[in-house]
């Protein structure tokens, strides 16, 4: 027979604002922000170590699939570009880097698309998710830009063939003067600056909106009893209402 | 030698010609595409029907 312990309630940590009580909102704007993440993203839902059941399915590893090929792509790409295309081009280890990128980008946009088939059909954006879907959304598109303005910058045939293709096409919708996809110089800029730091950041916070939320169940298990993190969420739905 | 050499490193496909299109209406795809496709389809299937491991104190 286990014996419960009751612990007493904590004492609260003195306020750093001299007069001030737990309850009142201290520490200016830095304060407010620390209060409102916590509040959003509580230590146990940043990392938690327990998933529902329904996460044992080889649909739901695409995600971290693809956030895994995303990172190959950024370090591969790092190094390209502390190497330069002269080594890229003209060694064996540069050839390999350079393949590596390759291949890492065609595998995380076939994981990508595997992922979003997979949220599509179970409706992700259920159960106050909506902003997740939008971020993954954003985050697909941007990687779109990204990969074709690495397609641009390979500097072989193929990168000509399809710049002069695609300036036609965004000359007829006005921007080719602001995107010039034959001004090398500006798409290797939007290739390794813009477009990554973009991408990136969107997909950090697809991953916040997925810790927040939890992950979306399937739709046959909403009329069967709910998951902690899924009831925490329907809670959320109900008060929101 | 160099035959042979070559042969080894050679791709499963011939890949030193023109591309192989499919025409469907309006529609052109290149083979190569539609076979990447076809894998994805497949991986998404088999993701959805084959049992997942069941891995050391999952709840």
């Amino acid at each position: 027979m286990s014996e419960h312990v009751i612990a007493p309630p904590p004492t609260p940590e003195p306020s750093p604002v001299a007069g001030a009580t737990d309850g009142e909102l201290t520490g200016g704007w830095t304060g407010a922000v620390r209060r409102g993440a916590v509040r959003a993203l509580p230590p146990d839902k940043l990392l938690p170590d327990t998933q529902p059941k329904y996460v044992a399915s080889w649909i739901y590893v695409f995600g971290v699939l693809t956030l895994a090929a995303f990172l190959v792509v950024l370090g591969s790409g790092a190094v390209l570009a502390l190497k330069g295309p002269a080594w890229w081009h003209g060694s064996a280890v540069g050839h390999y880097f350079n393949s590596l990128h390759l291949w890492s980008v065609e595998l995380f946009m076939a994981f990508m698309v595997i992922h979003l088939w997979g949220k599509f059909f179970m409706a992700a954006w259920r159960g106050r998710r909506a902003l997740t879907w939008i971020t993954g959304a954003v985050s697909f598109l941007g990687s779109v830009g990204t990969a074709f303005t690495g397609y641009l910058v390979q500097q072989n045939f193929d990168s000509q063939w399809i710049s002069t293709q695609a300036k036609d096409g965004l000359n007829s919708v006005g921007i080719g003067a602001y995107f010039n996809v034959t001004d090398f110089g500006q798409m290797l800029m939007w290739h390794i600056v813009l477009l990554p730091a973009v991408v990136g950041l969107i997909v950090v916070l697809h991953i916040l909106m997925v810790r927040r939320r939890g992950v979306v169940p399937p739709i046959a298990l909403r009329s069967a009893p709910a998951e902690p993190a899924e009831r925490e969420t329907a809670t959320e739905e109900e008060a929101a209402r | 030698m160099l035959s042979k050499v070559s042969a080894a490193g050679a791709a499963p496909v011939d890949l030193n010609g023109p591309g192989h299109y499919v025409h469907w209406g309006v529609i052109q795809v290149s083979v190569a595409n539609l076979v990447v496709v076809g894998i994805m389809v497949a991986v998404f299937i088999l993701a959805l029907v084959l049992p997942f491991p069941k891995g050391r104190g999952r709840k």
